[in-house]
């Protein structure tokens, strides 16, 4: 390299630091800052109340956070309330998603409309979807248990997200729903299909269309051309958005607690780092939670990792 | 009938029927949260389930009710006002960002491309109590232009990813032959690459502004001041208030919602566009 090519490439560099400073110095400190400051949080015994405390910045670590969090007498119950949610609602959410996808594919008229449509609950404000579904669903006015109980369909109203389980039964076997936590999981798919949806339909419309034409000859049937032609081209990115939805869910807040305020068996993780922080005041155990959080999806990406790499061979 | 033409009537009878139903279960919340807002208390209680529109007797009262009492015209300005500036901000820091990225050779250009993504995974509940912890030190939490920062700082990872992918795209050689013509590498950016990427730049203006008007947790943990209430946080404390008819809060939704749909209908295909290329490479 001669030296005016050296100058050129650090006067470049000089630039792009320049360009780039001010988006890097906003994510370090609104982003990697918090991150770093949550750990050293959760392993302080701090309240809200001594937060001008200087001690806060001493160095008298401990483990209390985690073993309140950890030996908490619920903790198990809302770990498994936090998987069966997340790895519901990612699971629902890609499914419709899918099935949205595959009937949107091909040309009809109004399909742009209809693509329209159905990524609102997507990008509608969550405060609003929230209510008007907490107002559907609702005992006394919502119009679901107005028209069950006008049609004879229900004895009684249904509290939909405020009431634990609900006994019924089938052809004489008994059997009980966590009935609020249900409710948050549709309300999951209902809001997120969207995301999947996009994605999985821009990943069809670049399918190849030689691949169906040569499975149509070989005397594939269409359902057979889907096993076989269209299930495989999605599979990376069926494992990508299940990923990302599984992250997000996992730390979703909003949504429950617009729902259900985290009542009646919805108590998730998320919801808990909420509680500890601004119910008990106890910022130490919120961020120990937070870092339990951190922790399962750390596995989880782990996990889907190895599980990928052990299957690629073939 | 063989295989083939059976399976087809029974795949479009499915396709057709499904897709109704789809529409169907996405539409009605949205169609009874405007129905709602326009039906008085005394009907709603006298005939819940009815799911026609009484067109000949409209009740406008919930909107200007919602409008003129409760401090929401304020909120709907403080709202305004947020993401305005998360979006500007973020057009502003992003271009310069992603141009660097897409554009400059420096050290660490690679890794600062993954970082962003990386970032990007952090999420807001996790961010959320230590910035409280931070800004309440600091005496700042309770404070619009905090929030501007917070969702700067959320927009940013995703918006630098899609400028870098669009730069990219676009042939390096007119910005050559502007350098050589004596341009500065701003006024490369300003007068080609900007007028070039008006598609990418409006989609994440639109990405950045739903953020900013949708946000509710850091607007519920961060604001105290009723005077400074953005909508999500304005709207969950009416709603919040038990006196409150349902057809306030209906309509108070139907106002939040309005801005965001219509502007995502309008640009819809661009935002589509920029979100999904480049993430569905292989």
């Amino acid at each position: 390299m001669g030296e005016g090519d050296k100058r050129f490439h650090d006067r470049e560099a000089g630039l792009a630091f320049r360009m780039l400073a001010p988006a890097v110095f906003t994510v370090l400190i609104l982003v990697l800052f918090p991150v770093v400051w949550n750990v050293w949080l959760s392993l302080k015994p701090v309240a809200l109340g001594d937060l001008r405390d200087p001690d806060l910045l001493r160095f008298d670590l401990t483990l209390i956070n985690f073993v309140k969090v950890l030996t908490a007498r619920d903790f198990g119950r809302v770990l498994a309330t936090t998987l069966v949610y997340t790895v519901s609602g990612s699971g629902l959410s890609l499914l419709l998603g899918l099935m949205a996808a595959l009937m949107v594919h091909g040309s009809f008229p109004g399909r742009a409309l209809v693509r329209g449509l159905l990524i609102s609950p997507y990008v509608a404000p969550v405060v609003a979807v929230t209510f008007v579904w907490g107002f559907i669903l609702d005992p006394q006015l919502g119009i679901v248990n107005w028209l069950g109980m006008e049609h004879g369909w229900l004895n009684r109203p249904i509290p939909f997200l405020s009431q634990r389980w609900f006994e019924s039964s089938i052809l004489g076997v008994r059997f009980s729903i966590p009935l609020a936590l249900v409710s948050v999981i549709l309300f999951e798919g209902w809001r997120y299909f969207p995301f999947a949806f996009l994605f999985i339909l821009a990943r069809l419309q670049a399918v190849p269309e030689d691949l169906y034409r040569a499975a149509a000859v070989d005397g594939a049937s269409p359902l057979q051309r889907f096993r076989h032609v269209t299930l495989p081209q999605l599979a990376p990115v069926l494992l990508a958005l299940f990923l990302f939805r599984f992250i997000w869910t996992i730390n979703k807040f909003d949504d429950v607690f617009l729902l259900t305020r985290g009542q009646s068996g919805t108590e998730v993780l998320a919801i808990r780092v909420y509680e500890y922080a601004f119910g008990e005041f106890d910022i130490g155990a919120s961020s120990a939670t937070a870092m339990v959080l951190f922790g399962i999806v750390a596995l989880f990406l782990l996990l889907m990792f190895r599980a990928t790499k052990t299957r690629t061979p073939d | 009938m063989s295989r083939e033409p059976l399976e087809q009537i029974f795949l479009k009878t499915v396709r057709v029927s499904g897709l109704v139903c789809l529409c169907l279960v996405v539409a009605f919340p949205f169609y009874w949260m405007i129905l709602s807002s326009f039906r008085p208390l005394e009907r709603m209680l006298l005939a819940p389930a009815h799911l026609l529109p009484d067109l000949g007797q409209l009740d406008l009262h919930a909107y200007k009710s919602v409008l003129l009492e409760h401090g929401f015209l304020k909120t709907l300005f403080n709202s305004a006002y947020v993401s305005l500036f998360t979006v500007l901000l973020t057009l502003a820091l992003a271009t310069f960002g992603g141009y660097a990225v897409a554009r400059l050779r420096f050290r660490g250009r690679e890794a600062m491309a993954l970082s962003v993504l990386v970032i990007y995974m952090f999420p807001a509940i996790v961010l959320v109590v230590p910035l409280y912890v931070l800004f309440s030190l600091m005496g700042l939490r309770d404070s619009l232009h905090v929030l501007i920062l917070v969702y700067l700082a959320q927009t940013l990872p995703v918006s630098l990813y899609m400028l870098d992918n669009y730069f990219r795209s676009l042939p390096v050689e007119i910005e050559s032959a502007g350098l050589v013509d004596g341009c500065t590498r701003f006024g490369v950016i300003w007068r080609i690459v900007i007028p070039l990427s008006v598609p990418a730049l409006a989609s994440v203006a639109l990405y950045a502004f739903m953020i900013a008007w949708n946000e509710f947790l850091f607007a519920f943990m961060f604001l105290d001041t009723p005077g400074k209430f953005t909508l999500s946080r304005g709207v969950f404390q009416m709603a919040d208030s038990v006196h409150l008819s349902k057809q306030l809060v209906m309509a108070a939704s139907v106002i939040i919602t309005l801005p965001v749909i219509v502007l995502f209908l309008v640009a819809e295909r661009q935002l589509v566009k920029g979100l999904t290329a480049g993430a569905l490479k292989g």
